[in-house]
């Protein structure tokens, strides 16, 4: 039976001329660049390592099982190669994350310091190099570094060779910069407006507001974001290959041009590429996961 | 050049303040004086601007027209000397604005360190007798997150006197806490009084006004309706809005 007069919000919509606070989600503090792919590393299920070993191992059966080249060849070609793979191209791997976090988190840090300046002269410029670097392909801005970089520097007399790979590190660390910035700025502008009023109050001036309270405050809410972009930048330095710097890929597909470029290669060395990644990865991003719970109980 | 200011002279002076944020007009032309040592209480209900025109004072908001004077000393010019009026003017806030990666102790060291770069030494031994002042004494160690809203707020109160200041301006310091710790902040606010300390307090604590303030001033929509000491504030306010805001609080 229909009712006479409809409740709302029951069996009619809502109506109130009153205001109403609607449900808001709240993105934590100093989370502006978001941890989706930490949060999503750290959320594969441990069985994800041994699914991938065992699709490395499957492949070359199940493709070509009447092929001559057998499993066992495949994988033997893996061991020969794994430990210069290892040590020539995924140490590198390393080295480029490291040197292009150092150097993006230089850039970003003063890039999002600025951000917050209260000169426009500052502030508007800084905004915009740190959007074009943050949303440009992580692919063109290295191209244009490589590119447009000379190989080698002259002083005078004295000429120094610059290697691609330091260009690949100065290439990656732009959109780095531009991230790390975003994380700054966040992260300073969360804190709350009355430590900037009674640091005023008690005749601080701006610069020792900043150093002495605002920026303590924040360092450690950057760190869950900051360690995310590592991650992500780890994951990322297989693209400098295709400029030619040595690394893991770029040996992989070396090595397998030296195995004669046999098909049933292609997932056993692809595969251990994502098995190396992975385990460096992997507890970052549970690292990051659980600072980030953490520091989600404290504040 | 302003002229020598001495302790007979208003050690604070307001004269027809103008303040607007954007087109609303919190203040309409406010003026008193304050005297060194007196205890000067402003209320009034929400939005009336009583918080708008403590922080005018000590120049955390700018004024459109009028003049405020500390000490003789107008304060809002240009080129204001804003480390000589801070260390004048200390302000304790609703909210505490505590510094939470720091101890108690490291919270009411801060401001002379930094600011005023006196010895260490020196600024320990004074912080430590004014936590003990405050009764914190054996609070030195805990991070502002470790205490009570109480406890907080008189730390932020040694906090502010760690500057020395000659004027004290308290913000609602009271709005935030639970009825029981109320007491022991007023009490410090009180002993503070006693000592000579000049205090302008926002408050809606009515029986602290009465009992402590030298004067009473009521706001509302930006202009002070009604003044008096308290004890004819209390008993015979003349004006309605007055009268009404009174019979609702008391």
């Amino acid at each position: 039976m229909a009712r006479a007069r409809p409740i709302p919000g029951v069996d009619a919509p809502a109506a109130t001329d009153l205001p109403v606070l609607k449900p808001v989600r709240f993105d934590p503090p100093g989370d502006a660049a978001g941890l989706s792919f930490s949060r999503f590393v750290a959320g594969l299920p441990w069985w994800s390592l041994p699914a991938l070993m065992a699709a490395i191992v499957l492949w070359p059966v199940a493709a070509h099982a009447q092929s001559v080249y057998t499993m066992g060849d495949a994988t033997a070609a893996l061991l020969r190669w794994m430990p210069y793979l290892l040590t020539d191209g995924f140490l590198f791997n390393i080295l480029i994350s490291v040197f292009t976090m150092l150097a993006g988190t230089a850039a970003g840090a003063l890039l999002g310091l600025m951000q917050v300046s209260p000169a426009s002269m500052i502030r508007k410029p800084a905004w915009l190099v740190t959007q074009a670097l943050r949303n440009s392909p992580w692919l063109v801005l290295l191209f244009i570094v490589m590119l447009a970089f000379p190989f080698e520097i002259s002083i005078g007399s004295l000429t120094i060779p610059v290697p691609d790979w330091m260009k690949a590190v100065f290439g990656l660390s732009m959109p780095i910069a531009g991230n790390i910035s975003e994380v700054v700025r966040g992260a300073i502008q969360s804190v709350p407006s009355g430590q900037w009023e009674a640091s005023e109050s008690l005749a601080f001036t701006r610069r020792q507001t900043m150093w002495r309270i605002i920026l303590p405050q924040c360092f450690r809410r950057m760190i869950p974001p900051w360690m995310n972009w590592y991650a992500i930048l780890t994951m990322a330095t297989p693209l400098v290959s295709i400029l030619g710097v040595e690394e893991i890929v770029t040996l992989s597909r070396q090595a397998m041009a030296a195995e004669n470029s046999r098909p049933e290669l292609l997932v056993p060395f692809y595969g251990f590429c994502l098995i190396v990644f992975f385990i460096y990865c992997y507890p970052i991003a549970r690292w990051t996961m659980a600072l980030e719970r953490r520091m989600a109980v404290k504040l | 050049m302003a002229q020598q200011w001495t302790p007979d002279q208003p050690i604070v002076s307001i004269k027809d303040v103008h303040k607007a944020f954007g087109d609303l007009e919190v203040l309409k032309g406010v003026s008193f004086d304050v005297m060194k040592g007196e205890v000067i209480c402003i209320i009034g209900p929400s939005g009336s601007g009583k918080s708008t025109l403590i922080r005018c004072i000590n120049a955390l908001n700018d004024i459109q027209s009028g003049s405020i004077t500390v000490e003789g000393q107008e304060v809002h010019v240009p080129d204001l000397d804003k480390l000589a009026l801070r260390k004048k003017v200390g302000m304790v806030f609703q909210q505490y604005n505590l510094f939470p990666h720091k101890t108690a102790l490291q919270n009411v060291m801060m401001a002379p360190l930094v600011v005023l770069k006196q010895p260490k030494d020196e600024v320990e031994a004074r912080a430590r007798a004014l936590l003990k002042k405050v009764r914190l004494e054996g609070k030195e160690d805990s991070y502002p997150g470790e205490l009570s809203g109480g406890q907080q707020q008189r730390v932020a109160i040694a906090r502010s006197l760690a500057m020395n200041p000659d004027v004290m301006l308290f913000d609602e310091v009271t709005a935030a806490l639970d009825p029981e710790t109320v007491k022991e902040v007023l009490v410090t606010i009180k002993e503070l009084a006693a000592e000579g300390m000049t205090c302008i307090l926002v408050t809606h604590e009515m029986g602290f006004a009465r009992e402590v303030a030298d004067h009473v001033y009521f706001t509302d929509r930006g202009v002070i309706v009604e003044h008096g000491p308290p004890s004819s504030f209390f008993t015979e306010a003349t004006d309605p809005r007055t009268r009404e805001f009174l019979s609702q609080i008391l």
